[in-house]
């Protein structure tokens, strides 16, 4: 266990597995979302109260889950980092954060654009949409603080104990906001609280959720990848493989 | 410092020079205490400072919204709890720095004493200093906003108890950006959406006391959150310190 | 009880530039060793590894042979570090800071102590000034008054004669000197030359970071 978290944690070694992983992950990537994408919005029964502008779930459900999913997984390289003093498990906490940023982004956007013919409006202070308002914020402080140092140990330990405090955090301002939310609008119509969906509709869901977990597992090895070269750009085997020596 | 012998000269002084590690953790968080209390009571701007700031923004409301005391009242729980936070806020920026840039803090650090017990004493002097008198301020300026009677002594209370855990939330992020040569607008962005849940449930609290609903429910979540910040917070604080003191 | 600080294969990387590689140390009681490099070569770093500071660094630490991580709460119990910052506060008077300092040490309360540690570095009459009305030299004077208050086998200091007139560098040689001659340890930087005596030691820094660069 102990030599393979070490092993783990070299940089030429995960370079080199996730060279033969990340061709797997993203052909998974692309399968699932185009099925689940097509499946969602061609086949799967419209909602009976909504029509068809309940098939924005199919993107805005999966991007929420990879919005909290991400920063639990940051929070966690941050720990691995600090602990092992694993210098990958930071590349790819820094890697992940802009990605994470994105999706809720995304995961907002669609929440807006489904407002419009919910709500008839472009935001409510939904529990949910709130949620994820404060998380991007959450994101932001992250990303910032890594920015700000100028010595880039202490920016990924800084960043790592940030993650790890936020996401201690995160469920207490989940149930907060939903609580906040119960006692200020009990009677609107919301999203979280839906009916159970029939197979049809739930089953391209769970396809497109996986297939935004393979692309974040993906593009998080590319971009991991990358970084390594960038970082490790003056060790010996980088430059061996650059071909400046032999 | 010439001797006859120095060989036992060496070995008597030698037991005067090496310690064992002992307690006296106490004496060092007491001294920590009455330390910070003395600076902050000679320095009194900075205490005052926050006070100043939390009536001046209460003051702006009634210009920027309306001075129509209905409409105020109902904001009123809200807008005390929200301009208390961002009064408490401005003066975490100074919480850490002084000492940071006079080499207080790597003395503090390479104590031999527990890290987390001096930075909570240093964190229960920010509170005494800061968060006491805000909660005590806020039924004036509630006067001012036509606060409906019987939900003054929840504000207080529902302040003092919610400000205890704004001022350990807050060091964490102060402890985050000490070294940071501008980190004062950084500090705001990292811990405003931790203050969320105290914001809701200290609001809260006090709009409960208006409608008369159970204020109670609302406090016990407030000190459930400071228990969990005191728990934790001190250890996010001493290795923030740690990290920032690296450069 | 003995003292030694030990250093085992200890590197250091700041932004990928080797600050020093396989750099080790011994140090033993009644040493003075002096850190020496040109700037930038990585004193204060090396310092503050030594000092337990920073963890960030390849390489073992023992402290009297036993890893310094565990036994970081002895180690400490027995160091005495000075930075490049005098560690004083401007708004407390001399006679305060110092009695900060005591506690914080753990030792007892003592206020004849602090007065004739604040004699022995010549700030009599100053005692009960706010240290922000000082000088620079009298504010570094007031730090290295605890060398004198707070026993420590020991000391650890970076760049402490700056700041210091010419009786006061002479004072602080000569009591670098007694304390390595009772056994205490002193592990110092800087500019100032140190009288060459069979206690002081020098490690040189700089030298294989450039060779290894080549």
């Amino acid at each position: 266990m102990w030599a393979f978290i070490h092993k783990l944690g070299s940089p030429k070694w995960f370079y080199g597995i996730s060279a033969r992983l990340s061709p797997w992950f993203w052909a998974a990537a692309a399968l699932l979302i185009v099925v689940g994408s097509v499946w969602g919005l061609a086949f799967a029964p419209a909602d009976y109260q909504q029509g068809n502008s309940f098939r924005i779930i199919y993107v805005h459900v999966p991007a929420a889950f990879l919005a909290q999913s991400i920063f639990v997984s940051m929070a966690i390289a941050g720990f691995v980092f600090m602990v092992w003093k694993i210098k990958v498990a930071d590349m790819a906490a820094a890697m992940m954060a802009p990605l994470g940023a994105a999706m809720t982004f995304v995961a907002l956007f669609s929440g807006a654009v489904w407002g419009v013919p919910t709500w008839g409006t472009w935001w409510m202070w939904d529990a949910r949409l709130t949620s994820m308002l404060i998380l991007l914020f959450l994101y932001f402080g992250v990303i910032a603080l890594r920015g700000a140092f100028s010595s880039r140990d202490s920016a990924s330990r800084a960043a790592s104990v940030l993650a790890m405090v936020g996401v201690i955090n995160i469920p207490i301002i989940k149930y907060s906001v939903d609580w906040w939310y119960t006692l200020h609008q009990p009677a609107t119509f919301s999203v979280t609280s839906r009916p159970a969906m029939p197979v049809e509709m739930w089953v391209p869901l769970l396809i497109m959720v996986l297939g935004f977990y393979c692309f974040f597992i993906a593009v998080t090895l590319m971009r991991t990848r990358s970084e390594i070269l960038r970082r490790e750009s003056n060790k010996r085997w980088v430059r061996e493989l650059a071909g400046e020596v032999t | 410092m010439p001797n006859s012998d120095p060989h036992l000269v060496q070995q008597a002084d030698a037991v005067r020079l090496f310690r064992e590690p002992e307690g006296g953790a106490g004496v060092a968080i007491r001294a920590t205490l009455k330390r910070d209390l003395v600076l902050l009571m000679r320095r009194r701007s900075e205490v005052l400072n926050p006070l100043v700031f939390f009536a001046l923004v209460i003051t702006l409301f009634p210009i920027g919204i309306s001075p129509d005391p209905e409409l105020l009242a109902t904001i009123a729980p809200g807008l005390l709890w929200v301009a208390a936070l961002l009064a408490a806020l401005l003066s975490l920026d100074s919480l850490f720095r002084s000492d940071y840039e006079d080499g207080s803090l790597e003395q503090l650090l390479l104590s031999p004493q527990p890290l987390p017990a001096l930075v909570l004493a240093k964190v229960a002097v920010h509170w005494l200093l800061t968060g006491l008198p805000l909660a005590l301020m806020a039924p004036i300026l509630g006067i001012m906003l036509a606060l409906p009677a019987g939900s003054y002594a929840v504000l207080a209370l529902s302040l003092a108890l919610g400000s205890a855990s704004l001022s350990l939330i807050g060091a964490i992020g102060a402890a985050l950006t000490v070294g940071l040569s501008r980190g004062g607008v950084l500090l705001s962005l990292l811990v405003l959406p931790l203050y969320i849940p105290v914001l809701i449930f200290g609001a809260g609290a006090v709009q409960a006391a208006i409608f008369g609903e159970g204020v109670a429910a609302h406090l016990a979540i407030l000190g459930a959150l400071l228990a969990v910040a005191l728990i934790l917070a001190p250890w996010a604080i001493a290795a923030s310190l740690r990290i920032s003191i690296n450069g | 009880m003995s003292l030694r600080l030990q250093a085992r294969k200890l590197a250091c990387e700041r932004d990928d530039r080797w600050l020093f590689q396989d750099l080790d140390l011994d140090i033993h009681a009644g040493e003075i060793v002096r850190v020496e490099g040109p700037n930038g070569s990585g004193k204060t770093t090396l310092l503050k590894i030594l000092s337990g500071q920073l963890a960030d660094f390849d390489g073992e630490l023992y402290w009297n042979e036993q890893p310094m991580r565990r036994t970081r709460q002895d180690f400490l119990a027995n160091l005495l570090y000075l930075g490049h910052a005098p560690g004083v506060k401007a708004t407390l008077t001399p006679l305060e800071n110092l009695a900060w300092y005591q506690a914080l040490a753990g030792e007892p309360d003592d206020e004849p102590a602090r007065f004739a540690a604040l004699a022995a570095v010549g700030l009599v009459g100053f005692e009960d000034l706010p240290a922000g009305q000082l000088s620079a030299g009298q504010q570094r004077r007031v730090a290295l008054a605890r060398l004198e208050l707070i026993p420590r086998a020991l000391w650890v200091l970076d760049e402490p004669f700056t700041a210091i007139d010419r009786d006061g560098v002479a004072d602080l040689e000569a009591r670098l000197a007694a304390h390595a001659r009772r056994g205490g340890c002193v592990l110092v930087t800087t500019h100032h030359e140190l009288a060459d005596t069979p206690a002081l030691r020098r490690i040189r820094l700089g030298q294989e970071a450039r060779d290894a660069e080549l």
